[in-house]
């Protein structure tokens, strides 16, 4: 940036302004503070038009095959990821990873998930919002992000968000179908469907971490230590 | 928080002589500088999204009262009670009114810098509620009693081995020194006050201003866990924050990992739009936003507005030559590094950060990464302009400026005298052909040599080739 010269009285013009006097009693913070933003505005567009229009960014690179992708970038997250062909499945697949991790086989899942045969494969599940002694919580997802192997989990009714959040282990299931390019695409799918928009939005990407303690990455911080998630399509 | 940022060269000083501090420093340095160059290879075009974060923070700076109104509106048609205000007294003023309607008694803090810059949790423990800091990095300084050195890696000026005291004498638990271990330890302690605390208080990324939210950015979960369980949930953040659209959002949320971390992407990014639902399970039941302006709005429109852009991800200081040598707490307020050394005298007050401005080596690696490509060095120099204009600059610089001034504007006393000094230098270096001491430059000769001219100046030099008088 290169600045034109100008005059020291210019300048001086320009510089912030430290305020004047104690404002009056009538004015409240907000008239205060509008009011000074309101002087220093330089725009007139009416904001709406850019909100019922919104503006893209730059694309990011087209992804032709979104399951291998969103896989590559999940495991990139540290969270890991397995297929299965239909929802059926899905009940053995946890508890084949349950055992490997050497887990209990309990958990609480969203309500959704309650139809299928979790007692055949000897898994005792809840179907509730999970506490903070549940060890696994089982979610659905609105939709999965290629671009970066993030779940987009919203809350609502059947949809409790503490059970991404507070149990050690979460497994989360997505069909193929929901998978996204882009943020953006998954947002735009938001403003399609949703009725009422949710009271919280989480993307979420792979294991709570934190880097705090001498800048080394550690998995599990107050979120939960593992995310798997199952692929399921064809 | 108070600021200290006058003592810069005193503090500095001492950080140099730190030698754990020292390796911290070095530490955190190949880190985010390495992990930043990586993480934006991954963009196809990461200076076309550059330029698009920044054309949106000019966007909204140039009717930032609008957009404020429109996310106000948003905001409270999905139930969230909008607040505004001036200064730090304020904010506190309307966190304990909120704290002392709902009855709170314990409040889970996520981190948040403009909390530091207004010294909330002293004013809130004051009114009777306690207030626990859940980062871990922030709740490490909480039981330190320390402010934090980084605004993205708040702790990274202490080792492993005092956080294993510091948590050995605060909890009674046998001393550990793995990460993981200690990492443990403190979500152990931490998780009771989620499930027990009345309040939440987190920061904001970002205000999105088409549906009203809170956005957040988080790696650990902490800041979940505080804007979930708790009844009330207080979001306390600088009017600048807001954005246009959630497309807007994403975008900046490309780069904000990338900057901060070298993430593609955080953890963890909560969209928060409103209180709890008619058949929610969970959330708060009230959500209060507090908007302070805190000098803020006085940069509109000036030589300075460009700092307004900034998204909070430490990519200025982490690349800084001057951060990198002396840590975080000699700037002596919650920003440091680049972007605090702008910050800081703005908000706080020119004449408490007369150090700040000038505690620079102005070679431009912060402007270079800057994801919204605030022009760092420059506004650097602005503020060293505008203390020279308010008198705030010791007497003989000032004086050694105004001699310059009048010899640089008169070319042929300006040639006279440097010739003179040319010769001068030239005879003083004698044999050696370096100078090692100048009086007056003590300091500066501490480190390094100065090679002497060469006997005469340029311009003599071609008049003589030339066979001109």
């Amino acid at each position: 940036m290169v600045r034109p010269p100008r005059s020291a009285g210019a300048r001086r013009r320009n510089l912030p302004c430290r305020l004047g006097a104690p404002p009056g009693q009538t004015m409240s913070a907000r008239e205060r503070i509008l009011g000074r933003l309101a002087a220093a505005r330089r725009d007139d567009t009416p904001v709406a038009a850019r909100v019922e229009n919104p503006v893209r960014g730059p694309a990011t690179p087209h992804c032709s095959d979104p399951a291998s992708r969103f896989t590559e970038r999940a495991r990139q997250l540290a969270s890991t990821v397995a297929r299965v062909a239909d929802f059926s499945a899905v009940p053995a697949e946890v508890a084949r990873y349950l055992d490997a991790e050497g887990l209990p086989r309990r958990l609480a899942a969203w309500p959704e998930f309650a139809k299928l045969a979790w007692q055949a494969v000897g898994i005792e599940a809840v179907f509730r919002p999970a506490g903070a002694d549940d060890p696994v919580g089982l979610t659905g997802v609105f939709a999965a992000i290629c671009e970066t192997g993030t779940l987009m989990v919203t809350s609502g009714e059947g949809t409790p968000a503490t059970t991404s959040l507070l149990p050690e282990t979460h497994i989360a299931v997505v069909p193929v179908q929901r998978l996204v390019p882009t943020l953006e695409d998954a947002f735009a799918l938001l403003r399609r469907e949703a009725a009422i928009w949710p009271r919280a939005v989480n993307l979420i990407s792979g294991p709570s971490r934190t880097a705090d303690i001498e800048q080394t990455v550690t998995l599990g911080a107050h979120g939960p230590y593992r995310v798997h998630i199952i692929l399921v399509g064809p | 928080m108070e600021v200290k940022a006058v003592e810069f060269v005193r503090k500095a000083h001492e950080a140099l002589h730190n030698p754990r501090l020292q390796e911290a420093l070095r530490r955190t340095e190949a880190k985010f500088v390495q992990g930043r160059r990586e993480a934006l290879r991954h963009l196809e075009d990461p200076d076309a999204v550059r330029r698009h974060a920044t054309a949106i923070r000019d966007t909204v700076l140039r009717q930032l009262d609008a957009w404020l109104i429109h996310f106000e509106r948003q905001a409270q048609a999905r139930g969230a009670t909008v607040h505004w205000a001036e200064d730090g007294r304020e904010v506190a003023r309307i966190l304990t009114d909120i704290a002392r309607r709902h009855g709170v008694r314990k409040a889970v803090k996520s981190k948040s810098m403009v909390s530091e810059e207004v010294g909330l949790n002293a004013a809130l423990e004051a009114a009777g509620v306690q207030v626990v800091e859940t980062d871990l990095g922030e709740y490490i300084l909480q039981l330190a009693e320390e402010p934090p050195s980084h605004i993205v890696a708040p702790v990274l000026h202490k080792t492993r081995d005092e956080i294993a005291d510091l948590f050995a004498r605060h909890h009674g638990r046998p001393r550990k020194t793995d990460t993981a271990a200690l990492t443990r330890e403190a979500r152990e302690f931490l998780r009771p006050h989620f499930l027990s605390a009345d309040m939440g208080i987190s920061g904001a990324n970002f205000l999105v201003a088409e549906t009203g939210s809170v956005l957040i950015v988080t790696n650990e979960g902490n800041g979940r866990l505080a804007t979930t369980l708790p009844r009330v949930h207080v979001a306390i953040t600088g009017i600048e924050k807001v954005v246009p659209t959630l497309e807007d959002a994403a975008t900046l949320l490309r780069l904000l990992p990338r900057s901060a971390t070298g993430q593609d992407i955080t953890n963890y990014v909560s969209l928060l739009t409103g209180t709890k639902q008619a058949g929610d399970a969970d959330g708060p039941e009230h959500f209060h936003i507090i908007l302070l302006d805190n000098g803020r709005s006085r940069l509109l429109g000036s030589e300075l507005e460009p700092i307004l852009r900034c998204i909070r991800c430490g990519a200025c200081m982490n690349h800084c030559p001057v951060y990198q040598s002396v840590g975080g707490h000699a700037y002596g307020w919650v920003y440091p590094g680049p972007m605090g050394s702008i910050l800081t005298p703005l908000l706080a007050g020119l004449e408490r950060a007369t150090p700040l401005p000038n505690a620079s080596t102005l070679c431009g690696r912060c402007a270079e990464v800057c994801p919204v490509n605030i022009p760092l060095a420059d506004l650097l120099r602005e503020l060293r302009h505008v203390q020279q204009v308010r008198g705030l600059r010791p007497r003989l610089e000032t004086l050694s400026l105004r001699l310059w001034r009048a010899l640089v504007l008169r070319p042929r006393l300006y040639h006279a005298v440097m010739g003179m000094a040319a010769w001068l230098l030239t005879r003083l270096a004698g044999a050696r052909g370096r100078l090692c001491r100048l009086p007056g430059a003590a300091g500066w000769f501490a480190h390094r040599d100065l090679p002497a001219p060469a006997g005469e100046t340029f311009l003599a030099a071609w008049a003589r080739r030339r066979g001109k008088p």
